[in-house]
């Protein structure tokens, strides 16, 4: 135990890391995934078929190889991002490791949002819509009357389950030299071998805090979204 | 036509509206897959000398015993402890008796939450480095085992779960004990239901023994670094490993997809909440 209390200053850092590549990835991932279940849904069908390629293709690619992608292929055809280290942004400047790193995991968990939005727009029943047609209403009108509010309420839980899986798939970034939770649980063994089940357990503690206020907080809000019915 | 919830049939000007999208959207697409192209050829990395170690048979044969074949008993050891693993959990999860439930419970609840890499480390440290019994390989095996175990327990439970509840009541009406409905009612009938599942979760299971690179097991990822090192071909490397899991994993969705069309049918897939017993009411009837 000693070994996480003597730096636990360095443990806040290594968890502060982890929610930092997890808030900026999920915002980045929805965003990419919500552009994705547009073209997914949407009426042009090469954009449709383009947009599935992509779910396809980054659903069943490991998360690491996505990394090596990022990390190891990339500089050799000169993308290193080192651009971004210019960038400051309330006093602190972004590492170009945090900038791949975020890349990487949002180009994999979009594919995953992309999935879970469209799963919730199917689940609207087709009769809501024509209902809403029949009645008169405007696309615009259907969309944020009829099957938006529907829509919202069926993907929050698969949308949970992606984002839980998000905060956990950031331990990836240890792997390319990123000091996140799992980088620093692995330093901390290394250096107190005989503690080492205590560290894991300390460590395993923080993420599960993580996945435990990202799961509440998916229940408030589904509490509040929630109508009888 | 009219298959789509968000659109109506479109008339003949919206027809001709999106022949003009369709126009602009495969011009785009057509441009960034040339500018890859360019970007790859400008790079010099479609260069012969940098694809060769992939149609040299001492190479493939690396690629596929060393790491291939590694991989997928990495996944294969897995997923064949986590099935026993979850078997046993969810069935204790089912118990009636608290103090069977609640450990089971605790059991699943920690190894979903904790990272898969943070648990290969931990089994990493514990048991194979300096002179463990174990070596990596093994580790990942563990590993895997333990977190994929925990996710099939809770299919298992929701599995069993989904049979009707009319059939533990007839088994329990005609005199059976509550270990012969378990065994020759519910499981049975619950297999049928799960093994989509179970098979998806093969996929998940086969990915994640790609984080092995970090505790130095082998496998796919680990054979692709000596090959970069020696060739300097980090991007046909990358590309063409990346390639050997889709492939993989198409053919395992493949056969989950067939093995749901027969044993399923066309009735929903099981649906499992990924944390907790889904405290929301109607949100996974939706």
């Amino acid at each position: 135990m000693d070994a996480v209390f003597s730096n636990f200053d360095e443990y806040l850092k290594a968890f502060g890391l982890t929610i930092g590549l997890f808030v900026v990835s999920g915002i980045a991932s929805l965003v990419l995934g919500t552009i994705l279940a547009v073209l997914r849904v949407g009426p042009v069908s090469i954009l449709n078929k383009a947009a599935s390629l992509y779910v396809t293709l980054f659903r069943n690619t490991p998360l690491l190889m996505i990394f090596v992608f990022i990390f190891i292929a990339m500089p050799v055809l000169g993308y290193n991002f080192k651009v971004v280290e210019n960038i400051e942004i309330a006093g602190y400047n972004v590492s170009a490791f945090f900038f791949r790193a975020c890349l990487a995991l949002t180009l994999y968990t979009s594919a995953f949002v992309c999935e879970a939005m469209r799963s919730g727009v199917n689940a609207v029943p087709l009769g809501q819509a024509e209902a809403g047609r029949a009645i008169g209403l405007t696309f615009s009108q259907s969309m944020t009357l009829v099957i938006l509010p529907q829509a919202t309420r069926a993907v929050i839980p698969p949308m949970t389950s992606v984002m839980i899986a998000l905060a956990k798939n950031t331990s990836v970034a240890a792997a390319f030299g990123l000091a996140e939770a799992t980088a620093t649980m692995r330093g901390f063994t290394n250096d107190n071998a005989d503690e080492r089940i205590g560290i894991f357990l300390f460590f395993a503690i923080g993420y599960i805090v993580v996945v435990e206020v990202i799961s509440l907080s998916s229940y408030l809000v589904e509490r509040k979204v929630r109508v009888a019915r | 036509m009219s298959s789509s919830v968000l659109f109506d049939a479109p008339g003949p000007k919206t027809v001709a509206r999106h022949r003009i999208y369709t126009v602009v959207s495969v011009v785009v697409l057509v441009a960034m897959v040339a500018y890859a192209i360019w970007a790859l050829y400008d790079a010099g990395q479609l260069e012969y000398e940098l694809w060769e170690p992939f149609v040299t048979p001492d190479y493939i044969e690396y690629i596929l015993v060393d790491g291939l074949l590694q991989t997928l008993k990495m996944a294969f050891f897995s997923i064949i402890f986590a099935v026993v693993f979850g078997l046993v959990f969810g069935v204790a999860k089912l118990s009636d008796h608290g103090w069977v439930r609640w450990p089971a419970w605790l059991v699943v609840e920690f190894f979903r939450a904790v990272p898969v890499l943070l648990l290969m480390v931990f089994t990493f440290f514990l048991l194979a480095i300096g002179n463990g019994p174990l070596t990596s390989f093994w580790c990942v095996v563990i590993a895997l085992t333990l977190y994929n175990g925990s996710v099939l327990a809770e299919v298992f439970r929701a599995g069993i779960n989904a049979v009707p509840r009319g059939q533990a009541e007839a088994a329990y009406a005609i005199g059976m004990r509550k270990s012969q409905v378990m065994t020759s009612v519910l499981l049975p009938q619950a297999v049928k239901i799960m093994l989509p599942a179970i098979i998806s979760q093969m996929v998940v299971a086969l990915k994640d023994t790609s984080l092995g690179y970090y505790i130095l097991a082998p496998g796919l990822t680990a054979v692709a670094k000596p090959i970069y090192l020696e060739f300097g071909n980090q991007v046909p490397t990358a590309i063409v490993i990346t390639g050997i899991y889709v492939a993989v994993n198409l053919v395992l969705t493949w056969i989950a997809t067939i093995v749901q069309k027969r044993l399923v049918g066309e009735k929903k897939v099981l649906d499992v909440p990924m944390v907790g017993p889904a405290p929301s009411g109607n949100a996974t009837a939706l």
